[in-house]
């Protein structure tokens, strides 16, 4: 029996239509346009103004504070303007406009494809270099890589989780990668367990991706404590607190980080991410973007550089289909749509889904027929229907004890309701607001 | 040309199931069951379901049209599945007026009154049921001779009426029919009730399509049997055998079929099972000791009655403890 989460989940259908896609790389967008806001935390204040020349790998906007993160120029060329314009919120957000000239590196960027293995720096060094590459999950939750480093004072890591789950449906970045680039996750994972202190590492890979377990599995081999195990397909185990239930059996309490059960998950994109940053003095300026959907003509996956429009990415995965109706950041189940093209690839876009008009719409909604569904696949055992209610009567004390919070908006109950309900809508409608309470109190 | 899409929040994609199609599981889960009644009862049992779901649309159209005036939801597959279940409920000699009042107490009073299709609290093919028993305990409880067991007569006692009224339990048992007529279904009764096996099949068909879980049935049956068993155990001769216990009256049906409707029944699997004994206990105890034959139709509604209570004090296992 394979392993995987104890509580709920659901299995959407897997469409990855761009698994046996190459990563390629995408052409040099002419314009850039580089929020300052691209991870969890502070927003980065801009260190450059209009007329600057910048190269590749500059940093651009400076970390404000612990938890924020360095922004690097993703192009060289002369900036244009340091403004607002929408990123994937929707929202108009500041960032640096930038013209692209030539392609020119900061020097000390080994840009050679040669596999740097050999490391003698000590953890807190490595630290300090996952911090100025601005390095954040790139999983999608984009948190501060340097910040999980650091586990708070009294608590210790016992094992780092690497996540090649790559549950949601679509999407085949860190797949790719991990089939391309294992050698480098590799040395990546090194680098993260010797910050971390901690001498095991279980790297978690559903079962719909047998070439990447045998592929990493073999190259565990090589490295000292290192494995992988493969993992029943079923959403979210990508969820942090769903992977670390899947490889080690243990449940993050409720409103805990993980390291109180000792884990600290990441990303293989971010172990390869690290790689770079470390044995190679790359900044995180680019990514790997699956580019995906039904109608769309070539399925593809980019590496992109950081502030490209969503546009060019479209354009050279053969053009936006006639009949699209959505367009998502990320996967079905938890990206974004996104209002119009325009909007940039951030450190987070682990892909861009184009949906057909009559994909987008959602159902009518009906009665509850209580049924139970989202309660038997909610994988954190709440009650979804009952937290609907709650959001929709505004009654948030109740929501609280009902433990709203602990919802990790995977979206399993409104996936999986008969009735169409927008379960997930009202939930985070009543999170936000217990949110607000709780922070009220302090 | 600057595109304009579509902005909602995640998810994007949905599972495709539905409402609707959900009902018509559990439509599909009883048509053997109907085949079956018109096998052994005749072009009469045909003629009581008929009667039951046309009434039952017929009343859930006009009410929502005229008297709540929203959009009729008689295509949702609900108010056929009442109608066919207060059928099954049902001699198949019910005078037509008969059924069609229990069609309107259902689907009026139990179902619309309450807000709808999801808003009612107990299960309303029951409510129709018991409504008619009450008003009209005569025609409720003749019960026409199946015709395939031969016996030359219009109308014949239930196993459960035979169990009731006979003397001893010796004298009972002359006169009830072999265990293997009752689980096939030759015996009389409601049109739904008398064919265990058949009725299992139905279960299973809804629990391989998800429509129930196995919860409600196995705690309803298990607790008949495990409270029938110890009385007989302690005195054959005053107790009938467990398995008459389980396999006669509604037990069976309801167990599958009426206790598992979702709308009325617990959302966890603790809150159902604890559901389930609480039917277990009522049906065994109107049987042996209370003045109906049959308990289990009150025995759903008294407990549909405790279904929201046990949502709110029975909690799904949470992630992360406590």
């Amino acid at each position: 029996m394979l392993k995987t989460f104890n509580l709920g989940g659901v299995h959407p259908p897997e469409n990855k239509l761009s698994a046996d896609k190459k990563i390629e790389n995408l052409p040099l967008p002419k314009t850039v346009f580089i929020p300052v806001a691209q991870h969890i935390g502070a927003p980065a204040s801009p260190v450059v103004k209009r007329g600057d020349e910048v190269k590749v790998g500059q940093v651009i906007a400076q970390s404000s504070g612990f938890v924020s993160t360095n922004i690097h120029s993703s192009v060289s060329g002369k900036v244009k303007k340091v403004d607002v314009s929408a990123d994937s919120s929707g929202y108009s957000k500041q960032g640096i406009f930038i013209d692209v000239a030539g392609d020119e590196w900061l020097e000390e960027i080994d840009r050679t494809e040669e596999l740097v293995k050999e490391f003698n720096l000590d953890g807190s060094e490595i630290v300090k270099k996952i911090q100025e590459a601005g390095i954040v999950g790139l999983g999608g939750a984009t948190f501060p890589t340097h910040v999980k480093l650091v586990p708070p004072k009294g608590m210790k890591a016992e094992v780092l989780l690497l996540n090649g789950v790559e549950c949601e449906p679509y999407l085949t970045s860190d797949h790719r990668l991990m089939l391309e680039k294992a050698d480098e996750i590799m040395v990546g994972i090194q680098l993260l367990m010797k910050s971390l202190q901690v001498n095991k590492a279980v790297i978690g890979i559903e079962n719909n991706k047998p070439d990447a377990i045998q592929l990493l599995t073999e190259k565990a081999k090589n490295y000292q404590g290192v494995s992988v195990v493969a993992l029943k397909v079923q959403y979210p185990q990508g969820g942090e607190k769903q992977l670390i239930n899947a490889v080690t059996g243990k449940e993050v309490p409720s409103g805990a980080l993980p390291i109180a059960v000792g884990a600290v998950v990441s990303n293989v994109g971010t172990a390869f991410a690290v790689y770079e940053a470390v044995q190679k003095n790359k900044p995180l300026f680019e990514r790997v973007v699956t580019v995906t959907g039904k109608g769309v003509s070539k399925p593809s996956n980019f590496r992109v550089r950081v502030g490209t429009a969503t546009s060019e990415l479209v354009e050279a995965a053969g053009g936006l289909p006639e009949n699209t109706g959505k367009v998502i950041s990320g996967g079905p189940m938890m990206g974004r749509a996104i209002p119009s093209l325009d909007v940039p690839v951030t450190k987070g876009t682990s892909g861009i889904l184009l949906m057909q008009e009559e994909e987008s719409k959602r159902g009518e909604v009906l009665n509850c027929i209580r049924c139970a569904r989202c309660v038997s696949v909610c994988p954190m055992g709440l009650e979804p229907y009952l937290l609907m209610t709650l959001g929709e009567k505004n009654i948030f004390d109740r929501a609280e004890d009902e433990r709203v919070m602990d919802c990790i908006e995977c979206g399993s109950c409104s996936f999986t309701c008969p009735s169409h309900r927008p379960l997930l809508d009202y939930i985070r409608y009543g999170k936000g607001k217990v949110g607000q309470i709780i922070r009220s109190r302090k | 040309m600057k595109n304009i899409f579509t902005v909602a929040p995640s998810p994007h994609v949905h599972s495709n199931d539905s409402t609707q199609k959900i009902m018509y599981r559990v439509v599909y889960a009883m048509l053997p069951l109907l085949a079956w009644s018109v096998f052994v009862f005749g072009l009469d049992a045909l003629r009581v379901t008929l009667i039951a779901v046309v009434a039952s649309l017929a009343f859930e159209y006009l009410i929502q049209k005229f008297l709540l005036k929203v959009k009729p939801t008689i295509t949702d597959g609900s108010a056929l599945i009442t109608g066919i279940l207060l059928s099954f409920n049902v001699p198949s000699n019910l005078p037509w007026w008969i059924i069609i009042i229990g069609a309107l107490a259902a689907i009026g009073i139990a179902k619309l009154s309450f807000g709808g299709l999801g808003g009612n609290i107990f299960n309303p093919a029951l409510v129709g049921r018991v409504f008619l028993l009450i008003s009209f305990p005569v025609q409720m409880t003749s019960w026409p001779v199946n015709i395939k067991s031969g016996i030359d007569a219009v109308t014949a006692a239930t196993p459960l009426g035979i169990i009731k009224e006979s003397t001893s339990i010796a004298d009972a048992l002359n006169s009830l029919p072999s265990i293997t007529d009752m689980l096939i279904g030759n015996t009389g009764g409601s049109l739904g009730e008398i064919s265990a096996i058949l009725i299992i099949l139905g279960g299973l068909y809804m629990l391989w399509k998800k429509v129930i879980t196995w919860h409600i049935p196995v705690a309803v049956i298990a607790t008949v049997a495990i409270i029938a068993s110890i009385f007989w155990l302690i005195n054959p001769d005053v107790y009938i055998n467990p398995a008459y216990q389980v396999l006669s009256g509604g037990l069976m049906l309801g167990a599958v079929f009426m206790a598992t409707d979702m709308v009325t029944s617990p959302m966890t699997p603790k809150g159902q099972i604890i559901f389930g004994v609480g039917i277990g206990l009522i049906t065994i105890s109107i049987r042996m000791f209370g003045a109906y034959p049959e308990g289990i139709s009150f025995a759903i509604l008294i407990m549909n009655a405790f279904t929201p209570l046990i949502n709110n004090y029975v909690k799904p296992k949470r992630f992360g403890g406590k």
